[in-house]
C-alpha cells in the first residue's frame, strides 16, 4: 500500500488501484491523509493508470482530499484516466474543480 | 413470441471485500446478452453502489446478508439488491444528489444518482427496521432485430 504513495517535492503522487470501490477507498483515504499531515504536501496527483473500475466511493476519496488540498492552496490532478473513469469524473462534477490531464 | 427468461440469485455477507465479487457476478451473468463494454461498466457501477449502500447504510458495517436477484427477459436485465438492514426513513431525501448521512466517511452522496444515470429505471422500497430493496432495469444491446432469435 505505502509503495503506491510517493512525495515528489510538494506533490503527493497516489497510484490508484485496479478497482476503486468502497472496500479499497478506506485505506487510500487514511494513508493519503496521514501523508498530507506528515510530509510537506501541497498538491495531489491521482494516477489512474491501473484503474479499470471506479464508483462513487472513488469520487468521495477525491472530493475529501480536494477539501484539504484546497485549504492548503494547492491543486488536485487526475492523470491517465481512461474513458470510463473520465465519464465518472465528469458526471460527478469533479472535472470542474480538479485538473484532468492525459 | 414468448421471451426467454434466465434468472440467478446470490446471497453473501455484507462485507466490503464482497463488493467486487457482487458486481463481477452480475456482469458475468449478463454476458449472454452480448453487452458493450460501456453497458457492462454501467451495470457494474450501479450494482456496486447498491451493494455498498446495503453494507454502509443498511447494516452500518455490522453483520448481515445481501441478496441479489438477476433476471433477463429478452434483452432486458433486471437486478434487485436487497438487505434486511435498518431501512431508509426518507427515500426522497436519500436520493437527492450529494445528500449523505455519512460525510465523515467521505461518502460523496452520489450513489443513487449513479444508479439512476447508469440504469434505465430504478425503484426503491424500504421500511425502517426491516430493510431496503433496490430494483433496477436496463435494456442491453442495440442489436437490430435481425440479430435477435425467435
Amino acid at each position: 500500500m505505502e509503495e503506491d504513495f510517493k512525495v515528489i517535492e510538494n506533490y503527493l503522487m497516489v497510484r490508484m488501484p485496479e478497482e476503486l470501490d468502497h472496500h479499497k477507498s478506506v485505506a487510500i483515504r487514511e494513508t493519503a491523509d496521514r501523508m498530507i499531515l506528515r510530509e510537506d504536501v501541497k498538491n495531489i496527483v491521482f494516477d489512474f493508470e491501473d484503474t479499470r473500475f471506479m464508483d462513487s466511493s472513488g469520487i468521495g476519496v477525491i472530493m475529501g482530499r480536494y477539501k484539504t488540498i484546497h485549504c492548503l492552496g494547492g491543486q488536485v490532478f487526475a492523470i491517465h484516466a481512461d474513458g470510463q473513469i473520465k465519464r465518472i469524473l465528469r458526471m460527478s462534477g469533479l472535472k470542474g474543480i480538479i485538473e484532468v490531464l492525459d | 413470441m414468448e421471451k426467454k427468461k434466465n434468472e440467478m440469485k446470490i446471497e453473501f455477507d455484507a462485507r466490503s471485500e464482497n463488493e467486487g465479487f457482487a458486481r463481477v457476478a452480475v456482469a458475468a451473468f449478463m454476458s449472454s446478452l452480448d453487452p458493450t463494454l460501456e453497458e457492462i461498466a454501467d451495470v457494474k457501477t450501479a450494482v456496486s453502489e447498491a451493494v455498498t449502500n446495503s453494507i454502509i447504510h443498511g447494516y452500518e458495517e455490522q453483520e448481515g446478508k445481501v441478496y441479489i436477484v438477476c433476471e433477463m427477459t429478452g434483452d432486458v436485465l433486471q437486478v434487485s439488491v436487497e438487505d434486511q438492514g435498518k431501512g431508509i426513513p426518507d427515500i426522497e431525501k436519500a436520493m437527492e444528489p450529494l445528500y449523505t448521512t455519512k460525510p465523515e466517511m467521505d461518502r460523496s452522496g452520489m450513489g443513487f444518482s449513479f444508479m439512476e444515470a447508469f440504469m434505465d429505471h430504478l425503484e426503491v422500497a424500504s421500511e425502517v427496521g426491516k430493510g431496503t430493496r433496490i430494483e433496477m432495469w436496463k435494456k442491453i444491446g442495440t442489436t437490430p432485430w435481425l440479430g435477435e432469435e425467435e
